[in-house]
């Protein structure tokens, strides 16, 4: 049925709102992490993704069962798209034995192995080469599974990068590797960071395919996507996805972006918006567009709800889950 | 009861979980038709085939993640890092991943892995090929650690190793590998986390590891010319430490060597030491001595490099210091 429509990396009108509904979730929730953020309620270094939803959507769609991605410090849309609840998630950014880290990870440790979440990572490019190795363990095992990695601009630099696609490459393992190229890392601008302006180049010097799409349509995401695993899992080797996206908001939440032009991210906004563009493709009335986003504001206040009524580790619970 | 070299019993170990068991494999620099820098893997390739026997780019981060990787989804590789040095290359992984990654999830994930990697002063090869740098990994929490001397205890406590499913940096030392020892038939698991007595005494006890529980056996049958009964335990297990071995075995003769082949400054020996003190303070005899390597890098000039790192001797007078004796 769907995986007719799905082979031919297109989505129905009915996976359309779905996929809007989705994105509209993850702008909500986050909106709603930085403004708890900043009234005190929620501890520790949180990075919001506001603007890149369309490339968490689009890609973990794509994804059959028994795939796994590896996510990023940028990790919430990544876990939502992914399957993780709102409540679980918010649990754990409030550190609550609920979260889906139950509380040992926090924003930029976001694990969900029952939802193939392979774990966020707080070291740019630390969860590359896991990908090439989980990408190994299902060849040797003969799994027609697929690994993808998400990561951004800024971690193309970083030797982990690098020796991971190699291997990658070198082994051909059904891996994805996905850029998430919002230009920025951290504060410090692509153009100050690396020499070319065009990253899918880094791929291709290893021989790997690679694609790219406008990472701010959630189909041409999805489709690339599509294509993407469908080359990975037919073992001819990995791919490298480039992602062509947007940061709205700053690195971190608090961050004055005072590196980036004052009214750069509103005209992004204005312009680039990954959610403005389905719903007018979709040509969603604002009526019906207001009964959604009551509905997600919805799902989001009973996230919160239900984190605040969560349960507090017991201090000494530090001492547990350290070995097998 | 045969006999195998240190560097057969570690080939051996490997070898029979890989036969018995499809999710182990390994991988490394030069593991393959070379058969690892120490020889270690040798024939292995012929045995197992590529898949299984696999040589990678000189790229210790993603030989390492990658491992845990493939352990993060049920496999139990084993990585051969070439020189301890090497494992700073991959400490990433290591210590920010491999070690962390069950406690970040929750407990949602263990990662079964094995980095083995070998070191070792006495031949020369200046600054960056024989570090002892097992200190750097003991003081991770997650991390088990391992540093076997003989050749049933490397085939045994590589065994333990490998279907443990916590990731365990394995210390080999490389003048270790030629040296023979008598390993049972069929391969005994020893428990991580369990010291080995090779020589009982009742005077002074010295607890050793790697290359120094053979200086150290020389010193005892020194010492016990002059009289002084020398008891060595072998800790083998560095994290975690069998301190009531090493607590007991202080008790009964009231004095303590630690000797290692690291830079003794912030070694493990100091944390050994601080064990010894807390837990059998009113034993103790005589302050509790230190050998190890002087702090400096391993120089090139045999001359220097004999003159930084420990020997028998160096042992043999601690002993002495213990018993308030000059030699």
């Amino acid at each position: 049925m769907a995986k007719v429509e799905e082979k031919k990396g297109t989505l129905r009108k009915e996976e359309l709102k779905e996929t809007l509904r989705e994105m509209l979730l993850i702008r909500r929730f986050e909106e709603r992490v930085e403004e708890r953020f900043r009234a005190g309620e929620l501890p520790g270094f949180l990075h919001v993704a506001i603007g890149q939803e369309a490339c968490a959507v689009g890609v973990c769609r794509a994804l059959d069962d028994g795939d796994i991605i590896a996510s990023t410090h940028r990790a919430h849309g990544h876990t939502l798209a992914k399957g993780t609840h709102p409540n679980e998630l918010m649990a754990e950014l409030y550190g609550k034995t609920e979260g889906c880290s139950h509380g040992y990870g926090g924003s930029m440790h976001l694990y969900d192995i029952e939802h193939g979440n392979m774990g966020a990572n707080a070291v740019i490019g630390g969860g590359l080469p896991h990908v090439t190795g989980a990408a190994l363990a299902f060849q040797l095992r003969g799994e027609p599974r697929v690994a993808l990695a998400f990561f951004g601009d800024g971690a193309t630099n970083i030797g982990t990068f690098h020796e991971a696609l190699n291997l990658a490459q070198l082994w051909k393992v059904p891996a994805v590797f996905v850029l998430e190229d919002n230009k920025w890392a951290e504060s410090t601008p692509e153009r100050q960071h690396s020499p070319i302006r065009d990253l899918s180049e880094r791929a291709k010097a290893f021989g790997m395919k690679a694609m790219k799409a406008d990472g701010q349509d959630v189909e041409a995401v999805y489709k690339s996507t599509r294509q993407a695993l469908d080359h990975a899992r037919s073992g001819k080797g990995p791919v490298f996805l480039h992602l062509d996206t947007v940061r709205f908001s700053g690195h971190y939440i608090g961050d004055p972006q005072v590196y980036r032009p004052k009214d750069e991210a509103k005209k992004l906004r204005a312009t680039r918006d990954p959610i403005e563009t389905l719903r007018e493709r979709m040509g969603m009335s604002d009526d019906e567009f207001a009964e959604l986003d009551s509905e997600i504001v919805e799902v989001v206040d009973a996230s919160v709800e239900f984190a605040k009524n969560g349960t507090d580790p017991a201090p000494e619970d530090a001492l547990k889950n350290i070995y097998a | 009861m045969p006999e195998l070299s240190y560097r057969e019993a570690v080939r051996d170990a490997l070898s029979t979980a890989m036969r018995q068991d499809d999710d182990v494999f390994i991988m490394g620099e030069d593991i393959a038709e070379m058969g690892g820098s120490m020889g270690v893997t040798h024939g292995m390739l012929d045995e197992f085939g590529p898949a299984r026997v696999r040589n990678t780019p000189i790229s210790e981060m993603a030989l390492a993640g990658t491992a845990i990787g493939a352990a993060m989804q049920g496999m139990r590789p084993v990585a051969e890092i070439m020189y301890e040095d090497f494992m700073t290359l991959a400490s990433e992984q290591v210590v920010n991943q491999a070690a962390k990654v069950r406690y970040m999830s929750g407990g949602q994930l263990t990662v079964p892995v094995v980095f083995r990697t070998q070191g070792g002063a006495g031949w020369s090869p200046g600054a960056q090929h024989a570090q002892q740098l097992e200190a750097w990994f003991v003081h991770i929490p997650g991390l088990k650690v391992v540093f076997a001397s003989t050749p049933e205890d490397v085939r045994g406590l590589l065994w333990s190793a490998i279907y443990d499913d916590n990731p365990v940096v394995f210390f080999e030392h490389r003048t270790l590998y030629p040296i023979k020892g008598n390993v049972p038939q069929k391969i005994e698991p020893i428990p991580i986390g369990k010291a080995r007595v090779h020589r009982e005494g009742e005077d002074v006890t010295v607890i050793a590891t790697g290359r120094l529980v053979h200086e150290s056996l020389k010193a005892a049958e020194e010492a016990e010319k002059e009289g002084i009964s020398v008891e060595i335990v072998d800790p083998r297990t560095l994290q975690p430490l069998d301190e009531e071995t090493l607590v007991g075995s202080v008790k009964k003769t009231n004095r303590a060597v630690v000797a290692h082949e690291a830079v003794t400054r912030m070694g493990f020996g100091a944390e050994v030491a601080s064990v010894l003190q807390y837990q059998a303070f009113d034993w103790l005899d005589a302050p509790i001595e230190r050998v190890g390597a002087k702090f400096a890098p391993l120089p090139f000039a045999p001359v220097m490099e004999q003159f930084v790192v420990p020997h028998a001797d160096d042992v043999l007078q601690a002993i002495y210091r213990t018993v308030n004796r000059k030699p």
